[in-house]
Order: C-alpha cells, then structure tokens, then sequence
C-alpha cells in the first residue's frame, strides 16, 4: 500500500508540470484516461451503430436501390444496390466494433480506469505510464480499424471470427486482402492494449487498496473489473496467437489453418492444416470475451441497483462466488461454439455439461438482483432504468442460451438469426445497458455536472421499447431456419413469408437508433451546460464519493480515507441516514452485518 | 445531386433530434429541479415499468399469434420428433422460467418506487433462500442435461448397417454437389488436386486410379430413397461451409482438408411433406404475398415471380463469400423405386469422363 501513498510534495509537483498535452493527451491520471477511453469507445459506437442501420435497410428492403447506400458506400453501392460483399463487411466491422472497441475497451477501460482506484481509495493506478501506453495501443489500433474501411479493395467481411480459409485467402472475397491484413494488424495491437490495462487493474486492485479495504470489502464493481481482468489475461493471449499464425498462413506460406486447397482453379500448395484449430484457438478467447463484456455490466449494475434500492445488494458472498464460478467455466465452455464443426460429438456432451452450468451461477445473479429490488425504496434514476432493463435483458438472452448451449438443439439453430437474438441480448444489450447506466450514474464523477434526468428517461425508454421490438421478433426468423450473414433471404421462396417480420425489425432498429442522438445530446451538452453536482449526488457508500469533486492528481487531498465497513451499509437499522459511507467507523456494538 | 440532398435531410433529422432534446431541456429550467430522481420521478417511472411488463408480455403473444407458423417446420427425419419434443420442453421451461422472472422484476420496481419518507428493508442475506435457488436451477439442468446428451449420442452414432447408403455432400464457393457410391457402394478416393483433371469434367475430384470410384455418379441435386439411413460425408474445396438441412433437423459443417460426417433417416418424401396440412397453409401463404409482389414488377414492367411449390433445401450456414446467401441444393425424398429409376439414368464418373 505504502506505494499508492504520494506525498504531498509529490502531489503538488505534478500539478506544476502539467500543461495542455501531459493534461488531456499523454494523461498518466486514470481519470483522464477514463475519459479517453468513454469518448473513443462512443465515437467508435457511434460507427458501429450507423453500419447496423445500413444493413438494416438492406435486409428490410432487399435487393432494392436505396440513395443513402450511395451517399456511404460509394462505388461498392453501385446505383445504390449495396453490394453482397459490401453487407458482408459491414456485418463483420459492426461485430468487430461493438465487441472489441465498444463493450471490451469502451466499457471496461472507462470504469476500471474510472472506478478502481477511486473505489479502492488509491492515488492512481499502480503504472500511470503503462496505463497511458495501453490507451494510445486503443487509439492506434481504433485508427487501423477505421483505415481499413478506406481500403480498395474494402475492408475484412468473413465475418466478425475470422474463420479461414475465407479470411486467409484474398482469392475467396475481396476483404481478405489489405483489409484483413489491417484488421489482423489493429487486433493485435489492440490486444497488448487490453493485456496492458488488465495487468494494470490486477496489480493495482492487489496491491493498492486502502487500509481496511480487504477483499471482502470491495464493492462488486471492483470484483468484476478484477475478476475481468484476470479472464482477459488469460484468454487475449490465445487470439493473439491465433492472429499471428493466421498472419503467417497468409504472408509467409505456413500451414497452420490451411489444408487441400482448390480455389480459382489452381490447387494451393498447403497441406495438413486445419480451420478446426483455428476455431479452437479464436473460442478459447472467444467464449471469455462475452464475460468480458458482460462481467464489468453486471459489475455497474450490482453498484447502481443497490444504491439506488437504498438497500444492501442481497447476497453479496454469493453475488462475488457467482462471478468466479462464471469466470472459471467461461474458460472450458468454448467447444459450445463448435459442436458441428466436425469435431468429436464427445467433445460435443463434454461442452454441453460445461455450458448448461453457466446458467447457475448466472440464476443465482438474477434473482439476487430482484431480490435486492423487494422491499426497496427504489430511486428510479436513469441509471437505475437501465440496471433492471440490464437484468431484464440478460433473463430473456441469457435462457435462449438454454437452447444454444445444447449441442442436440444447437444441430438445427446454430448459425441462424435465433443465435443473433440470443446474443444480442444477452451480451450486447446488456453490456450496452451497462455502459449507460454507468455513464449517467458516474457522469458526475468524470465531469463535475449532472445529465439531464428527463432526457435520461426519453433515451431509455424507446432505447428499451426498440431493444426487445428488434430481438424478440428475431427468434422467430432463427427458428424458421434463416441463417444470418445471408445479404438477403430472397434467394429462397420458402422464407418470404418471414419478410414482414424483418421490416418491422428495422424499423424498431431504426427507432432505437434515432434514440441514441438524444443521449449523445445529453452527454455533450451535460459536459458544458449541465446542473453542478453535489460531492455525493446519488447519496452512495463507496469511497470515489468522498473525493473532492474537483479533479486532482491523487485523488484526495490529504490522506487517503480509510475503510471500516462494507460497501452496502444502505437503510442499516439503527442509523439516522439511509447509507452509512465505508469510511465511518463502526460504532461501539455495531456488527459489521456482512457474513 | 440526390447524395448531396440525401446528406443535408440526414443532417437536418439530426439537427431536429437536437433541437428537439435542447428544447425539452430548455422548457425544464424555470422549474426548479434536481437531476435526481424525486418522488414524482419515482411515481411515474414506477408505473411506466409496470406499463413495460405488459409490453413484453403483450409483443410476446402478438409474435406468436401473427408468425407462430413458422417456427421450427415439420420434421422429415426419424430423429426429428426426439429433437423436436426436446426442443419444446426446454422452451417450456424457459417460458415459465421468463414468464415468472419478469413479472417479479418489474412489478417489484413498480410496487417499492421511491418515496421521500419511506426506509428500505434492510437485507442482506438469506441463506436458505439462496440455496433454494441454486438448488432448483441444478435439478432442472440435471434434467434438460441428460434428456440432451441422450438425444446427442442417438443422433451422432452414425452405425453402418448393410442398409444404409453413403453419400458424399460436396461444396464448393458457391454451389453444392453429391457423389452416390454407385453399384459397389463404396466412394473412390477423393481430392482436390485431382479437380484439374480430365478437363475439369472431374467435378469432385475423384481419383481415377481407385477402381471403387469409377462407378460413383456426380450431381447437382440431391435425390434421398425415404426410409433408408444415409451416412452424408461433408467435403469442402475451397473454405469453410456448413450443410443444413433445416427439415431434417440436420447440420454439419464442410472443412477443406477433412472429411465430416452426418447420418439421418429421412422419414416423408417430399410429395407427403406438400400434403400435409401445415404446409399447404404454408405454400398458400407465401403465394399470396408472391402475388402481391408480382403485382408490383409487372407494374414496373418485370417479370412476375413464378409460383412457389415447396422442395426441401440444402442451404450453407457459414459464411463463405459474396454469394453464400444464394448457396443452396433442391433435395428430392421419393419411394425407393422412383429413386432407383432416377439412379439408373446417372452417368457413372467413368462414362462422364469419356
């Protein structure tokens, strides 16, 4: 701890050096960084979003000659007619962004930079340097990304996993040139980033907690984001290595992920190889990553619910025992990606075993959280709006996951659009929930003001409205037997009776969409124009409310707070107030009610 | 020109979103509020939760009432009833297990909205309650995990008995064929590098020194003898692809380099399928919105859509380039002697390459 602990002198110094660069460029302080990472990661949405559109329009109205695809597509629009390997790069770029950049770096990287050492009471991260160095690998690889959609022959379309030959073989599509190369080139580099912000968050979430702050102590925020980092330290590996055997199977001949080969009537020379491998490598990362998404959510949520339940989160050893059991099977369930993929069927029971036991721990989460709302005095604050539509998007995703993670059942749903829904649901609108309920709850943290509540409330709602009006139709299409990445479904008769149901789709996508400017609105405005914040607006237990409101290198004047009780002290019999703040010491006789 | 104007009203839509939220944030301030969330708040977004429990509620009947029909066809295959009662009694589960679960969330955060003077109930654990529910998600699992893993084994033995007949499913970006083993029952050796051969009349790459392929015959349509167990093996040429089969409850993947395998027994021939009621509705279903858009390109001076008669389809379920939406195979399920008959007027991969 002794290292977490500047002193004064220190303190004083850094504020003397910093001028406009060290302060909101090459920033060392997590705070800064914080932001870097929120505004990069919404712009980055932003991206993503709009693409999802185009393809929506598209496969609402198919084959038919729009402008607006023109306007963005340019040449690969020809009369306004995307192209079918232009849906497909859209497709993948969409996943590609809304996984890595959005809900991995966006999500996590704002609210571990932001909260961990505010919620644990230290300075800043345990290496500012690193921590600086690990956004800029963000920023450098959001620009590669971007860059590849610039390419000529267009940017990576086999999909958002890559799977090879198709993404080995500029032969086989046109985005598997300089595209994928580029896209190959941005994971990479995306993923020393992520390696180096999560080494960061484990060290300092070890070694620079306050005095009294022992693990059992930690709000559930920090747990996820620990118990986060430790997956990702884990797993980003193993896509790395992935990456790079797939980039020498490209440039230099290899063999890893290639065998038998007749493409364009010649027969390539590679031989012995296996896509299978691939599979195996990209899922072991693959499988984590949606925890690694959904785990930080999860996290925001725990901390939103109970402060504004005004009640203790109920089943604090078992919410922190559920994170680690998900965490560790979410590292042998990978094969529920491949049980067709022509590997051993009893892999296949092996996978399913594993799978299904995700959903306890998964049960015990939901209703821990709507037990936590019973009896409640619930502050239904724009946060709080989107925490219970997170827990309420994860039941309705997370049981069709009942159905996927059956390896009978996964026979005739697997690649439809029923796994689009499932996973929409349960990782990208949840951890999109999160994101949101995140950024109105610590908004007054990261800027000093408050957002507009009522406009918080607009937001949500048809957010909401359209999340479930775009994902609950979609099962039906899945069911139906559609597979997804199809650029339209006109090729089969059998499926126009299901056209309808896309159309409305779209037009709740667009809705919900066209939502999302109103929170942009509310963000950029709140940031200049928004009501002055009180030190502890939302009346919370935990430390980062206890920092001076005015940001400062240190984080605290002074000495750093201790810690004498649990995170979730909210309407304790017997105290005046309804939340006690970990930094009051018990009093004589009070029982630390936290088993 | 039109790309200019498209760019300025998707400019101007966002203006207007803009404006519109500024002006509802302007018309708040004379009011003297807090961004936190007062009782009046609380009141109205309480119910406004409750108001959104009916709404799933209510889209969840509507989507059954209005596209119910198209879930999951009719099953063709002798493991479809096993895969489909396994399917409805884990979505049995799931409903009750959704029903119950949402209705408790959201009306729990209508009935405890926030007011000023009211003191939550302060919780913070409840052993018993909590092993209650690990407990019972256990049991259920257990059942649905054996039920699947039973189901699983049955579906993927793939036993050789002397009926069953061998067919190798061959894709390629972006068509599919099959290769029947021809009267000796047994595939010749197969691979790419042979594909060059013989002018390119060797479509699958069948080796021409292995006697056993000298027999085997090539298609582009997939005929099955109903009744009988066929053990498909999947090849790819080029990358990967992925043969499904919807009707038959059936799906494997195609890996370049390895050859997979998948075996059913298909149980209707696709003239029994077309007379089943369901999917009469169905055919007629669909010609009426065939018709309705054939209206339309007649208008715009098209061709009209021809009239749809159901086939069952193979169609490629993993991405394998710019026309994998397109990739798709007729399969024909007839009486053992209409197959026959059809076999017979193949030409066998010797005669097709003289």
């Amino acid at each position: 701890m002794s290292t977490a602990v500047t002193t004064e002198e220190e303190v004083h110094e850094h504020h003397h050096k910093e001028t406009f660069i060290t302060k909101y460029i090459f920033s060392q302080d997590h705070k800064m960084i914080a932001k870097q990472y929120l505004i990069t990661g919404l712009f980055m949405g932003i991206i993503g979003i709009a693409m999802s559109l185009l393809f929506r329009v598209q496969l609402a109205w198919p084959e038919q000659s729009f402008k607006i695809f023109e306007v963005f597509l340019g040449k690969w629009a020809p009369e306004g007619v995307m192209d079918p390997n232009v849906y497909l790069a859209l497709v993948t770029i969409h996943g590609t962004i809304m996984v890595f950049f959005v809900l991995t770096a966006g999500l996590s990287g704002t609210f571990s930079n932001l909260l961990i050492p505010l919620q644990i009471g230290a300075r800043d991260m345990a290496s500012g340097l690193l921590n600086m160095i690990a956004y800029w690998l963000f920023f450098l690889s959001s620009v590669l990304m971007i860059a590849s959609l610039f390419v000529e022959a267009g940017p990576a379309a086999a999909g958002w996993t890559i799977y090879p030959p198709l993404s080995a073989l500029p032969q086989a599509q046109p985005g598997s040139g300089l595209g994928m190369t580029l896209w190959l080139v941005s994971m990479a580099i995306f993923v020393a980033s992520s390696l180096l912000g999560s080494l960061n968050y484990i060290v300092t979430v070890i070694n620079l907690r306050t005095k009294g702050m022992s693990f059992s102590r930690l709000p559930l925020t920090i747990w996820a984001f620990f118990i986060t980092a430790i997956i990702g330290v884990v797993s980003f590996p193993v896509l790395l290595s992935a990456a790079l055997l797939l980039i020498m199977d490209r440039s230099f001949g290899t063999s890893f992920f290639l065998s038998d080969i007749f493409i364009q009537g010649e027969v390539l020379h590679y031989q012995g190889g296996s896509p299978v491998l691939y599979e195996h490598l990209f899922w072991f990362l693959g499988h984590p990553e949606v925890y690694i998404v959904l785990l930080p959510a999860l996290g925001i949520t725990s901390e939103v619910i109970a402060t504004n339940a005004r009640k203790p989160i109920f089943g604090y050893r078992a919410m922190v025992a559920s994170i680690l059991a998900i965490a560790f099977l979410s590292t042998i369930v990978w094969g529920h990606h491949m049980f067709i993929s022509g590997m051993n069927p009893f892999l296949g029971s092996v996978f399913t075993f594993t799978t299904l036991l995700i959903a306890i721990p998964s049960a015990v989460k939901a209703f821990n959280y709507i037990t936590t709302l019973w009896k409640g005095n619930l502050q239904l604050n724009p946060a709080m709006l989107f925490s219970i539509a997170l827990v309420s998007t994860f039941i309705s995703g997370g049981l069709t996951g009942i159905i996927l993670g059956d390896s009978t059942l996964d026979i005739n749903v697997h690649d439809t659009y029923f796994v689009v829904a499932h996973f929409h649901l349960v990782m990208g609108i949840s951890a999109l929930y999160g994101l949101f309920a995140g950024v109105y709850h610590w908004f007054p943290k990261m800027f000093k003001r408050m957002m507009n509540k009522n406009l918080g409330y607009i937001h949500f709602w048809i957010t909401a409205v359209g999340a479930y009006g775009v994902f609950f139709p979609m099962h039906f299409i899945g069911m139906a037997g559609l597979p997804r990445r199809y650029y339209t479904n006109t090729a089969f008769p059998y499926f126009d009776d299901i056209a309808d149901i896309n159309i409305v789709i779209s037009i709740f996508a667009f809705i919900a969409g066209a939502a999302q400017i109103i929170f942009l609105y509310n963000f950029i405005h709140s940031i200049y124009y928004g009501k002055e914040t009180t030190q502890n607006p939302w009346k919370s237990t935990t430390l980062e409310w206890t920092a001076p409101i005015e940001h400062m290198h240190g984080n605290w004047d002074g000495e750093i707070p201790h810690v004498y009780r649990w995170a979730y002290d909210y309407s304790k019999p017997g105290k005046k107030d309804d939340y006690v703040p970990q930094t009051v010491p018990l009093e004589k006789g009070e029982e630390e009610l936290q088993h | 020109m039109t790309i200019l104007l498209i760019f300025t009203i998707l400019i101007l839509i966002s203006i207007s979103m803009w404006q519109i939220s500024k002006m509802f944030e302007l018309s708040q301030t004379n009011v003297n509020t807090t961004e936190i969330a007062d009782d009046k708040d609380n009141d109205y977004q309480g119910k406004l939760m409750f108001a959104f429990l009916v709404f799933i509620y209510l889209l969840t009947l509507f989507s059954f009432y209005q596209w119910g029909d198209v879930l999951l066809p009719k099953a063709a295959s002798d493991h479809g009833d096993l895969y489909d009662s396994l399917m409805w009694s884990t979505f049995a589960v799931i409903f009750f297990v959704q029903t119950i679960t949402q209705a408790l969330l959201h009306y729990f955060a209508y009935k405890y909205r926030g007011e000023k003077n009211k003191k939550a109930f302060f919780l913070a654990d409840n052993d018993r309650l909590e092993a209650i529910w690990t407990i019972i998600p256990m049991i259920v699992l257990a059942g649905l995990i054996l039920f699947g893993l039973y189901t699983w084994t049955d579906i993927m033995t793939v036993e050789e008995n002397e009926d069953a007949m061998i067919v190798e499913l061959y894709a390629q970006q972006y068509n599919w064929k099959a290769r029947y083993a021809g009267n000796d029952g047994v595939l010749g050796d197969a691979n790419v590098r042979f594909l060059n051969d013989f002018d390119g009349k060797n479509l699958v790459g069948i080796d021409a020194t292995d006697p056993n392929g000298l027999d085997d015959v090539v298609v582009q349509e997939l005929h099955l003898p109903v009744g009988r167990e066929i053990i498909f093996k999947m090849r790819s040429q080029d990358v990967l692809h992925s043969a499904y089969m919807p009707h038959f409850r059936a799906q494997m993947n195609c890996v370049p380099g390895m050859i997979t395998e998948f075996a059913f027994t298909p149980i209707m021939t696709t003239e029994q399928m077309r007379q089943t009621p369901e999917m009469i509705a169905k055919v007629k279903k669909i010609n009426k919105i065939r018709a309705k858009n054939s209206e339309e390109l007649v208008l715009k001076g098209e061709e009209p859509l021809e009239p749809y008669i159901f086939d069952y389809i193979l169609l490629c379920n993993k991405i394998c380039g710019a026309s994998h939406y397109n990739m798709q195979m007729k399969i024909i399920v007839e009486t053992e002697d209409k197959f026959k008959k059809w076999m017979s007027n193949q030409q066998t991969f010797a005669q097709f390459i003289q």
